[in-house]
């Protein structure tokens, strides 16, 4: 009997042994990868905004492209808060229980279902042409109207964790405000939402984890320029998305300089997500 | 700002009935006049009715689906069905079962609370003065004038719950009704709320809801009796606990049914 | 004490303004849905006609067949087998190694929930989640195109997969062992019952929809990805189910046809059947969730 159950025991700690061992492998694989990169353009390597690929006079630099991840991401957020801000008020505040939020929710987590490519196109062939048409842009692509997609994307993540913290807020609190007169969105404003507050914004920044690793759906919109971004309408690229585009056939330095910039989005994205569910954890 | 007329009862409840969605009515046919400046009990068994008829008066079911209301609720000769809700709530201060300061604000914003949610803009003197003359009222201002823009929520539960009685008052309601405020106090801040009420009753009118008919004993001046939805009886405390009129009454306060 | 009315906004006013901000709430949020609704109708009316037999049946047309069938007015021969081939080999070998994995690593987080070990493992799967699926195609490209298979294969794109649905499984596992209630557990060790059998006849099966949802929505997670396969599978026009060969997948071949101009027709029925694929999956594992939670 004992013997088995120690080899159960084994068989589970293994498991997780192995998952620290692939997290750890793929921070060292990256970091080795791109260490010739380093050594060949120093650190200066992510404050430099050129990439070049010319033969005989190669130089690659991670700015361009840290500045198209953390505008486009950050724009995704702004352009996403107020959606989602009203569809998690519509879900969990004003039809909380009733049908139309349910109809409403499934909706909204359908759009997490649907993948990057597939908004990449919707993205390409349905409002491209109204960004055009706007005339804000001559071939609709650039970081805004990936921000656009972005902000579509990510809305669920946002709203599901949201609606989650605005049903917690306790009944009696929001009587107390109605018992002092307050209107429903006073008591909203005033009170539901202050007390939900730590949630939300844990909310909206793992939101924000997940649009700076978006790749297919901007790969698709962002024009795809390895120069520094020359404004909102303008082509540009984020990390993902040059990565998307130029690894399949790199080889020596420039490889080893997309590796880095993997390695600079891994460490982007893991502060980001880190301090996300940290928030999460402190308020529950 | 009110009209002290002592021929229009304070609030004059005229053959109200509550139900909830389609099943029987939870509170049947009552009516009562309630008197100013002094304080009223309602008691009862669980589920006698009494919550809900004391929501009705600052017309809170209305916050739940399928609640039909028949009959009317006159506060001062105003019909409360006939005005909006949230002026209303302004005439009206109600007080929880379970203390419930808003978390997120201090105790001299939780006091001002009432005014801050309405979008009333007030003075710095102005609110200085209501927050020291509510949390006077509650016999709380000197424990608690050093710490004002500390959380609520660091305040023993007897204090919290006179926090939220300060805020009820801080709109100088014509009626303060307090649903089993005392039922999740330990029994020293149960007996100085009671105190408390007994001295609010000088300068308001209280409706109190209480599932302990020693309190009603104690502290009421009225008493009314609720038993499935019907109002039994309704009389000086004194006399009813002494000489109750009905059956049902005298089993009630004997023990017969709780 | 009077009641003072400096700056005191009408009753009237705050209950139109809270009307208005009511209608507002129901408008945005209307709007935020909307694009769902648009997707799919594009995808349906766009690709409905290309979805016949042949389609399934027949591998992706090469660029010279897709321009002389769109030069002369015809549908592109062809269909997406090599993609479905290629994304149903890979997932399934992803999934072969990510359940048990995840399974056995859940399980080990619920049995050992308050050690600072186990607190360290679940932090590390969180984080591992929130790793871009483009970074775990470079870990494929590293560690197995580069030194396992020489070359681009299913088995790079199976293994960046597998460690995307890794922590899906660990997480849902963990949590819906922590669901069971603890007397069906200790009921079983009083018996005498070893540990591996209290797992697998007891637990496993108890908590079985709620694995299953966990593990029917990583899956889904997965079919729809192509940042991970583009330097792993790297795509093939044949059917490929040599594992350290490079294979197509229908992402894969989504992104092919929208690069081509000749074929760029064809994506319309190849993204509607993906999508269709993905939210069955998701719709399949919400309603295992649903009836497991009764």
């Amino acid at each position: 009997m004992v013997a088995s159950d120690k080899i159960t025991r084994g068989v589970l700690l293994s498991s997780s042994v192995l998952i620290l061992l692939v997290a750890g492998g793929m921070i060292l694989s990256l970091l080795k990868g791109s260490i010739p990169a380093f050594r060949e353009f120093g650190p200066g390597f992510i404050l430099s905004p050129h990439w070049d690929p010319t033969a005989g006079n190669e130089r690659y630099g991670a700015l361009p492209f840290i500045t198209g991840t953390l505008v486009s991401s950050i724009l995704a957020l702004a352009i996403c808060l107020p959606l989602s801000m009203s569809t998690s008020l519509f879900v969990a505040e004003y039809f909380d229980g009733s049908g139309w939020s349910k109809v409403i929710s499934t909706m909204t987590d359908l759009l997490a279902g649907i993948p990057s490519i597939v908004y990449g196109l919707w993205g390409f062939y349905a409002l491209r042409p109204v960004i055009v048409s706007l005339g804000l842009s001559d071939q609709g692509f650039g970081l805004f109207t990936s921000s656009i997609i972005l902000a579509i994307m990510i809305v669920p993540y946002a709203t599901s964790v949201s609606s989650e913290v605005i049903r917690m807020v306790p009944k009696e609190l929001r009587e107390a405000a109605y018992s002092l007169g307050a209107t429903r969105w006073e008591v909203i404003s005033g009170v539901v939402m202050p007390s939900a507050r730590s949630g939300i914004v844990a909310s909206y920044i793992m939101a924000l984890g997940r649009a700076l690793g978006e790749t297919m759906a901007v790969t698709m919109l962002i024009g795809n320029s390895n120069r520094m971004p020359t404004g909102l309408f303008g082509p540009a690229n984020t990390l993902a998305s040059l990565i998307a585009n130029e690894f399949g056939e790199a080889q020596g330095i420039k490889l080893s300089s997309l590796i880095a910039l993997g390695l600079i989005l891994f460490l982007i994205t893991g502060l980001v997500n880190w301090t996300g569910k940290w928030l999460i954890k402190k308020i529950s | 700002m009110i009209q002290q007329q002592d021929n229009i009862p304070l609030l004059d409840i005229k053959d109200l009935s509550i139900a909830y969605g389609e099943g029987p009515p939870a509170v049947k046919n009552v009516s009562a006049a309630v008197n100013r400046e002094a304080i009223t009990a309602i008691m009862g068994p669980s589920g006698c009715g009494k919550s809900t008829l004391l929501r009705a008066v600052n017309r809170l079911h209305e916050l739940y689906p399928n609640v039909s209301v028949n009959g009317s609720i006159m506060l001062n000769g105003t019909n409360i069905f006939e005005i909006e809700a949230i002026d209303l709530r302004r005439r009206v201060g109600m007080v929880f079962q379970r203390p419930n300061p808003f978390p997120t604000l201090s105790i001299y914003d939780n006091v001002l609370a009432g005014y801050k949610l309405n979008g009333i803009g007030l003075k710095r003197d102005e609110k200085d003065h209501i927050v020291e003359s509510s949390l006077s009222s509650v016999y709380m201002w000197e424990e608690v004038k050093d710490s004002l823009h500390r959380r609520g929520t660091f305040l023993s539960g007897g204090q919290q719950q006179r926090l939220c009685i300060a805020r009820a008052i801080a709109f100088n309601p014509e009626v303060l009704l307090l649903d089993e405020p005392t039922s999740a106090l330990d029994p020293v801040a149960t007996s100085k709320v009671e105190d408390l009420l007994v001295e609010l009753k000088k300068e308001y009118s209280l409706l109190l809801v209480t599932h302990n008919m020693g309190q009603a004993a104690r502290i009421s001046d009225y008493s009314m009796f609720m038993y499935m939805g019907e109002l039994v009886e309704y009389d000086i405390t004194t006399k009813m606990f002494t000489k109750p009129s009905d059956k049902r009454t005298e089993a009630y306060l004997t023990g017969k049914f709780g | 004490m009077s009641i003072p009315t400096r700056i005191e906004p009408t009753s009237r006013r705050r209950l139109v303004r809270d009307r208005v901000v009511r209608l507002g709430v129901i408008m945005v949020t209307l709007l935020t849905v909307t694009p769902i609704i648009l997707i799919i109708v594009k995808l349906i009316v766009r690709g409905y006609r290309q979805l016949n037999i042949s389609f399934f049946t027949e591998i992706s047309p090469d660029t010279f067949q897709a321009m002389m069938a769109v030069s002369n007015g015809d549908m592109i021969p062809g269909g997406i087998l090599n993609g479905i081939t290629g994304t149903l080999l890979m997932t399934l070998i992803a999934s072969a190694i990510a359940i048990p994995v995840g399974i056995t690593s859940g399980v080990y987080l619920y049995d050992k929930h308050s050690t600072r070990y186990a607190a360290m493992v679940r932090n590390i799967t969180e984080i591992m989640q929130g790793v871009p699926s483009i970074i775990l195609g470079i870990i494929g490209y590293l560690w197995i195109v580069k030194n396992v298979t020489n070359g681009f294969s299913a088995l790079a794109g199976s293994v960046a997969l597998a460690i995307m649905m890794v922590p899906l499984i660990t997480k849902s596992t963990e949590e819906t062992m922590k669901m069971i209630p603890e007397s069906l557990r200790e009921a079983a060790f009083a018996l005498g019952v070893p540990y591996h059998r209290v797992i697998l006849k007891v637990l496993l099966p108890t908590g079985l929809s709620g694995l299953m949802t966990g593990i029917l929505l990583s899956f889904s997670r997965i079919v729809g990805e192509t940042a991970p396969l583009l330097m792993t599978a790297l795509g093939s026009q044949l059917v490929n189910l040599n594992i350290e060969k490079p294979t197509s997948a229908v992402p894969l071949l989504v992104w092919e046809f929208y690069n081509d101009p000749n074929m760029v027709d064809l994506i319309w029925s190849s993204s509607l059947f993906l999508m269709i694929f993905v939210l069955f999956i998701n719709l399949l594992s919400r309603r295992i969730a649903a009836r497991g939670s009764n």
